[in-house]
């Protein structure tokens, strides 16, 4: 139990260390290397995801409202 | 579902947005960094949301002057999903501070509640609530419709100065504010970088169509819910 979080601790101070090198090497730090790395586009691709499943779900409900209509019409 | 032109539109420059939005490129901005791109949607809510409370105020002024009861339909369902997107405005607007204003330029949390405009947008969102509570108190339809419309004229001419006035003639953190560049940053040509307007007014008129959109199918289930009321033949 003890080894594990011994090994635990050394590997994030090892990645903190490596992270504090990766933000200090620009004065500006953008996603650049984000996007070299390729996961922005998985934002995106997720974001795509809800707005096309939003855009579905109102063309549903739109087209149950004309449905309602048109039945009251014939009344 | 109605096929209308708008609605690809919408459709379309949403997708654009989020395309763009996430992969074209940003100015690089210390503090912002990346999170200048929430341009394109924090900001275009309240854009949709101003949108969305002009009509409601069309509306509104078209039933006083034919007290047609239908005009009173609209104008109240503007006036809701007007609220909704100024309420996701705030939401997305205290994530964005969070991580701004507190976390990276070391600004009080006390020093934040007292920006203009965060209490300028608040008490513009109360007094739209306020619309909300007056409608829901009267019994009486044709009264309700009527000083509703009037109060809903009252609420707009509030919006103007809460939102958009005072928190540029007071310091604000907000872009626009004294000690920036002031005036209207959004619509000022030369204030935006042109990457950002590529997107941005795209964005602005995506997100309020898709507004209207959700708008007009409340507006058409409330009319087919009110069909005895109208007394209309359809």
């Amino acid at each position: 139990m003890n080894l594990r979080k011994y090994i635990f601790r050394t590997l994030f101070s090892i990645a903190a260390i490596l992270c504090s090198f990766v933000s200090f090497a620009e004065p500006v730090e953008m996603a650049d290397q984000m996007r070299s790395n390729g996961k922005i586009y998985v934002v995106v691709a997720v974001c795509l995801v809800i707005l096309i499943g939003l855009f579905l779900y109102v063309m549903n409900v739109d087209r149950k409202v004309r449905k309602l209509e048109k039945e009251s019409k014939g009344h | 579902m109605q096929k209308s032109w708008w609605k690809i539109l919408s459709f379309g420059l949403l997708i654009y947005t989020i395309v763009g939005g996430f992969l074209l490129d940003v100015p690089a901005l210390p503090i912002l960094h990346e999170s200048i791109r929430n341009l394109y949607f924090h900001v275009c809510m309240w854009f949709a949301m101003m949108i969305l409370f002009s009509i409601s105020l069309v509306y509104s002024v078209k039933y006083l002057r034919g007290f047609n009861l239908r005009n009173d339909i609209f104008a109240y369902q503007f006036a809701t999903v007007g609220s909704f997107l100024g309420i996701l405005g705030y939401c997305t607007g205290i994530i964005w501070a969070n991580y701004t204003w507190v976390s990276d330029q070391g600004q009080s949390l006390s020093g934040i509640l007292k920006e203009p405009k965060l209490i300028g947008a608040a008490i513009a969102l109360l007094i739209y609530g306020a619309y909300f509570v007056l409608r829901s108190s009267f019994t009486d339809i044709d009264k309700r419709a009527r000083i509703s419309a009037v109060y809903n004229i009252f609420a707009f001419a509030m919006l103007f100065p809460s939102i958009w006035i005072i928190p540029r003639m007071v310091g604000s953190l907000h872009p626009g504010g004294q000690g920036g560049a002031g005036g209207n940053p959004a619509l000022n040509f030369k204030d935006v970088d042109s990457r950002l307007r590529m997107v941005f007014y795209p964005a602005v008129i995506g997100w309020t169509l898709l507004g209207v959109w959700i708008t007009t199918l409340k507006i058409r289930i409330q009319l087919i819910n009110d069909k005895a009321l109208l007394h209309e033949p359809s």
